[in-house]
């Protein structure tokens, strides 16, 4: 029996998955990819089959975790953004050499334009040299249809398979068909192999090989994979288009239902040779249209040699930055633009900013009014709502790089003389990368103020429970900070003075002092209100 | 025959309930739907838009190609000309009336409205104070959809109305009929123009 759903990207991933009897799924917050976990959830089979669903410090003890439940023979996912998989890296790029027990699918979701990203690397890249299957849908449906194939394939081949989306994929919405009958939790025989999961060199050495042996028939299967296929159009300009994931929606509505291109549709990966030189034997040229960066683009150029003309973003056909969409993509098949009104001049941007009545500005009004007394400060900060003062009219940070790189980079600057070197960090990227950094600065005794913006939540992406909460002081303490250099305020305009006071004494203490302001995020409390005024109601 | 909608206001005007209520009315009515949503970092007071496309026949890119939107439906002015490259030549402008200025260089107003009195198809209402005088303010954008529906031709305006109840019936009845008044009010104030 099948059902009609209305399904983003991300939910159509998270119900193939539950369908597809998971035990469990282990994330961090990271647009685009939240809402996959969100869903998992909210549905009600995570809470009746008792599917593991809570959120978990970082990428990499999600990444983990969901390996020791694969190796205890369930299946699980991991979901986070492209940023993430940088995190988890370690334990990404080893699972490929373990092998997996139970299925074992990681979802990393790319964001190129960079809507609310700090990079476009593609995740790709990290597949191939991982030497693991990829799986790259183009609709929602295939998404969904994508989950029961990609657990098979990992189970069959004993490999984690990466399945790589982009904002586009994750989130937007259609009608999916799905299932109205989930396959039961499977439950495999735990893993006993030391020899396969103990990565001594001995071992590894002999992984590695199997790994690579693997590839030829990983190549194949994406040839037969479900959703890749090479279709023969009326091929009246000679010219073939080789069509990564959502890339072929953009083709097809250039086409404009008239399949004038022969066009290799890839869902798959490592890329199936066989079909691009079937489709290179059609054509005099081929477009390759991918999202991203020119991961295929530059194989299929290794593929064909450099004697076959190849357009895309390497050629500039394609814009070697941002986003596909149907207008670029349409313009690189020669199809003119309809582009009929200018947009007008007066326009301005109105760039996102921090809400009203957010603790962040109180923070930043009290740093900025002490600064302003350092002629030589820095404020080193991090990933998350308080980036936004960089913009106008707090101008407060002078840095924002990756996930904890705060506190690190003011022990850096200050190892160099730098002062007052100041670190902003908020709650949840503290527990998720800043502890470590904390130590190396407890340890040199570096001469550092770190704070701790603590609203309670991961606000960014919209509210998920923070890992550390009514931990901090706690956390401070273990790591070593002197306990009259935790200090504690509630940053509201009226406490202005205190919240300065405190500011410039710990500045003027050498060594490592945490200063952690803490007060709701105000979308979470009103978020709570509403729901408390609905029970009362009820 | 095919819809495409770009919806644009301000983070937290509500643009994405009007895509539910749309979407939810389409999919009721058997067409086939695609819709592009903006989540995350610039939901926080900046610029949002959405992508809805409805067609009787499949669909296949999620966004919008310039100069093909037949509409632009928009709770804000100045975010309403922001997606004007997308317009069909004969497409509609719908959009509150009253700007939003939640920044400090918001253009000069005259000249905004004189951008958009020279389109060929512009419909102005003034949803926060129908809003305002019915005492309905979380209601503007259901308003502003009350508005569209005349001009919504592959969706119903009955459809969409019974939408509303489907996707407020969990809030209550009197949730469901402030949101029908509001839509009908809005439906009344884009007759004359």
């Amino acid at each position: 029996m099948t059902d009609k759903k209305l399904l983003l990207g991300d939910e159509a991933i998270a119900l193939g998955a539950l369908h597809a009897g998971i035990k469990g799924v282990y994330a961090y917050p990271g647009t685009p990819s939240t809402e996959i976990t969100e869903y998992i959830q909210k549905h009600p089979l995570t809470r009746e089959r008792g599917v593991h669903n809570t959120w978990c410090t970082n990428e990499k003890t999600a990444m983990e975790a969901a390996l020791g439940m694969s190796y205890a023979g369930c299946r699980a996912i991991v979901c986070m953004k492209h940023v993430g998989l940088n995190v988890a890296a370690d334990a990404f790029v080893n699972s490929a050499m373990t092998g997996v027990n139970g299925g074992l699918i990681v979802i990393v979701a790319d964001d190129p334009s960079m809507h609310s990203s700090q990079n476009e690397q593609d995740s790709r890249f990290y597949g191939k040299f991982s030497l693991m299957p990829i799986l790259e849908p183009a609709s929602q449906q295939e998404a969904y249809d994508l989950m029961p194939y990609g657990f098979e394939l990992s189970e069959k081949q004993k490999l984690p398979v990466l399945m790589r989306i982009t904002t586009r994929m994750a989130h937007s919405r259609a009608a999916v068909t799905v299932k109205t009958e989930a396959q039961p939790i499977q439950q495999l025989p735990f893993a006993k192999d030391p020899a396969s999961w103990v990565l001594l060199p001995a071992n590894a050495r002999r992984q590695y090989a199997a790994l690579i042996e693997k590839q030829a028939e990983l190549e194949s299967l994406s040839a037969q994979g479900h959703h890749t296929r090479l279709e023969s159009g009326s091929n009246s300009k000679g010219i073939g288009i080789i069509a990564c994931g959502i890339g072929y929606n953009y083709v097809k509505e250039a086409e404009g239902g008239h399949d004038d291109f022969p066009v290799l549709k890839i869902a798959q990966y490592p890329l199936p040779s066989t079909l691009i030189h079937e489709l290179a034997a059609q054509c005099r040229e081929i477009l390759v249209v991918e999202d991203g960066q020119p991961f295929v683009e530059e194989q299929v150029h290794a593929l064909l040699g450099a004697d076959y003309p190849i357009k895309g973003r390497l050629t500039g056909d394609l814009p070697r930055t941002g986003e596909l969409t149907p207008d670029n993509v349409a313009a690189a098949m020669g199809v003119a633009s309809k582009r009929f009104f200018e947009a007008p001049k007066n326009l301005v941007p109105r760039p996102p900013a921090l809400c009203q009545g957010c603790g962040h500005r109180d923070v930043y009004n009290a740093l900025n009014e002490v600064v302003r007394e350092y002629p030589d400060a820095r404020v080193f900060a991090d990933i998350g709502c308080y980036t936004l003062g960089a913009l106008p009219p707090f101008r407060a940070i002078d840095s924002c790089v990756d996930m904890g790189a705060s506190i690190t980079m003011a022990k850096g600057a200050a190892d160099a003389g730098l002062f007052p070197a100041i670190a902003v960090i908020g709650d949840s990227t503290f527990t998720h990368s800043g502890m470590t950094g904390l130590l190396d600065a407890v340890n040199d005794k570096a001469n550092i103020t770190v704070v701790i913006s603590d609203n309670l939540t991961t606000a960014m992406t919209g509210g998920q429970d923070s890992a550390g909460t009514n931990k901090f002081e706690a956390i401070c303490l273990g790591l070593g900070v002197e306990p009259e250099h935790v200090r504690v305020v509630v940053p509201l305009p009226k406490n202005m003075e205190e919240i300065t006071r405190v500011i410039r004494e710990e500045i003027e203490y050498n060594g490592v002092s945490v200063i952690i302001p803490r007060r709701e995020c105000i979308q979470t409390l009103n978020r709570k209100l509403k729901q408390k005024r609905k029970e009362q109601q009820a | 025959m095919k819809t495409d909608i770009i919806l644009s206001g301000v983070g937290g005007q509500g643009i994405l309930s009007i895509a539910t209520i749309i979407g939810e009315a389409a999919t009721h009515s058997g067409l086939h739907l695609k819709q592009a949503e903006v989540h995350g970092m610039s939901q926080r007071g900046g610029d949002v838009q959405s992508n809805l496309r409805l067609s009787d026949s499949p669909i296949a890119s999620d966004l919008i190609a310039q100069g093909t939107a037949d509409m632009i439906l928009s709770l804000e002015p100045m975010e309403a000309l922001r997606y004007l490259p997308y317009l069909d030549r004969e497409g509609w402008i719908i959009t509150s009336s009253a700007p939003f200025k939640n920044i400090p260089n918001y253009p000069d107003e005259q000249a905004l409205k004189d951008e958009l009195a020279q389109l060929p198809h512009i419909i102005l209402v003034d949803v926060e104070k129908i809003a305002h005088e019915h005492n309905m303010p979380k209601c503007a954008n259901v308003i502003l959809l009350g508005a569209a529906s005349r001009y919504l031709g592959i969706v119903s305006v009955d459809e969409l109305r019974d939408s509303i109840a489907r996707v407020f019936g969990s809030k209550g009845a009197a949730v469901v009929e402030m949101n029908q008044k509001a839509f009908d009010l809005g439906h009344a104030a884009a007759e004359n123009k």
